[in-house]
């Protein structure tokens, strides 16, 4: 099992691999905010909450339609198929993978991020564990969706479609956690709302991927 | 090892190609599929490797057992020839990459990356994944489509040591590979008129294909 994740960041890594492009966007974003907003601290502290994570989400997005559709282009996916190794796990390891390569970086971005955007520094702990807890989620809906999808020649439109609205709850609570957190309100309910669907999609969604994947193979 | 399908009916997309395939395969045995293009070879494979359920009919095996090898070579171009046999050796839990090296001589080309080798080079490497698998009955699509004679020879050798270990194999292929033990079924009488595939099945609706 360890091997597919293994061979899975190799490949992210490697030239063309697409590593760093959510977070080269994250980073573009959240730099021209402030730009197009203006220098005013007042107004960017209030909003960098839900600018970070609509930032994490849409960069989630961008990667979602490679978690699958290369190795199905190439006849890697008919193969893992027929291996022992069971899709449910297949799907799960794929999803380890696309948030080891642009959740996790997010993650340990976002701090150094919400300075830019004159962010208090108390939020600073609230956006790091938010983001933590929650993108794991995004990882997990996005490779369902593109499981949904793995077939379709440049699906990448119908995965944005299909999977932004299964983004919202994560995206409502992870922002609303900040946002407490930035105001000194306490915060931990919707940090734990946030592991719920974090926990919910870790319990389903291999499932629900592997059969996409079967139904799409056949 | 032994295999058999008995009344199989299989289907590509949401049409019923194959209908009534019946056979057997003994152990030590080759199968030879030959058929017309788009007559069902590769919806046949797919079927015994486990990718499709049958729409009817009977496998009398584990597709657990099945090694399949088809068109596309499902290499990764970014990793090198090594890479790649030592992931699927892992992912079948084999380990050991050496016989298939050994028999498909890949030894010059093992850090080579798999985008730098020719349309053969990269053959040779598909195909010698079957030996990573450990499986006894190998399905091949087209296994010798841009092999040299000289590599054809090496793969007719594999597969005929396969056979002689007790494996069993089913091939789609146009060339005579000169197999001891080989038998060749035509499909063309299996194929199905065309109908609707049944329509309780809610993934087949057009949506999904």
């Amino acid at each position: 099992m360890i091997a597919l994740l293994r061979r899975d960041l190799k490949l992210a890594i490697r030239a063309g691999g697409g590593f760093g492009l959510g977070l080269a966007f994250f980073l573009i974003l959240v730099v021209l905010v402030p730009f197009g907003v203006g220098p005013n601290a007042d107004i960017l502290s209030r909003i960098a909450p839900g600018i970070l994570w609509v930032g994490a989400l849409l960069s989630c997005l961008l990667s979602l339609d490679r978690i699958f559709q290369l190795d199905y282009e190439d006849g890697t996916l008919d193969l893992l198929a027929t291996a022992p190794l069971p899709l449910e796990a297949a799907a799960t390891l794929k999803a380890l993978s696309h948030w080891l390569t642009t959740g996790l970086p997010l993650t340990l971005a976002a701090p150094f991020l919400g300075v830019l955007l004159s962010m208090p520094s108390g939020a600073t702990f609230w956006l790091v564990a938010s983001l933590a807890i929650g993108t794991p989620a995004l990882s997990m809906l996005g490779t369902f969706g593109a499981a949904l999808t793995v077939g379709l020649k440049r699906g990448g439109l119908l995965v944005s479609l299909l999977v932004l609205p299964l983004y919202m709850p994560t995206l409502i609570f992870g922002a609303e956690a900040v946002r407490r957190g930035a105001e000194g309100l306490p915060a931990s309910t919707a940090l734990l709302f946030l592991a719920a669907i974090t926990a919910g999609c870790a319990a389903l969604l291999p499932f629900a991927s592997a059969a996409a994947l079967r139904m799409n193979l056949r | 090892m032994k295999f058999g399908v008995e009344n199989l009916a299989c289907r590509r997309g949401e049409v019923t190609v194959l209908t009534g395939v019946t056979f057997e395969v003994a152990a030590g045995e080759a199968l030879i599929l030959r058929a017309p293009n788009g007559a069902g070879k590769t919806t046949l494979l797919r079927c015994l490797a486990g990718l499709t359920p049958p729409v009817s009919g009977k496998l009398s095996f584990s597709t657990e057992d099945v090694a399949y090898a088809a068109h596309a070579d499902g290499l990764k171009a970014q990793l090198s020839v090594e890479e790649n046999l030592q992931f699927w050796a892992d992912i079948f839990g084999t380990r050991d990459i050496n016989p298939a090296v050994e028999t498909f001589d890949l030894e010059s080309l093992l850090t080579r990356r798999a985008q730098d080798l020719s349309a053969g080079q990269k053959r040779r490497l598909s195909l010698s994944r079957l030996m990573l698998t450990g499986r006894a009955i190998w399905a091949l699509d087209e296994p010798t489509v841009s092999l040299d004679a000289e590599n054809v020879a090496r793969f007719a050798a594999a597969i005929t040591a396969h056979l002689a270990a007790g494996g069993s194999a089913i091939l789609a292929t146009h060339i005579d590979l000169g197999l001891p033990s080989a038998r060749t079924i035509d499909l063309s009488p299996y194929r199905a008129v065309l109908q609707d595939a049944p329509s309780d099945d809610p993934f087949l609706d057009e949506a999904f294909l």
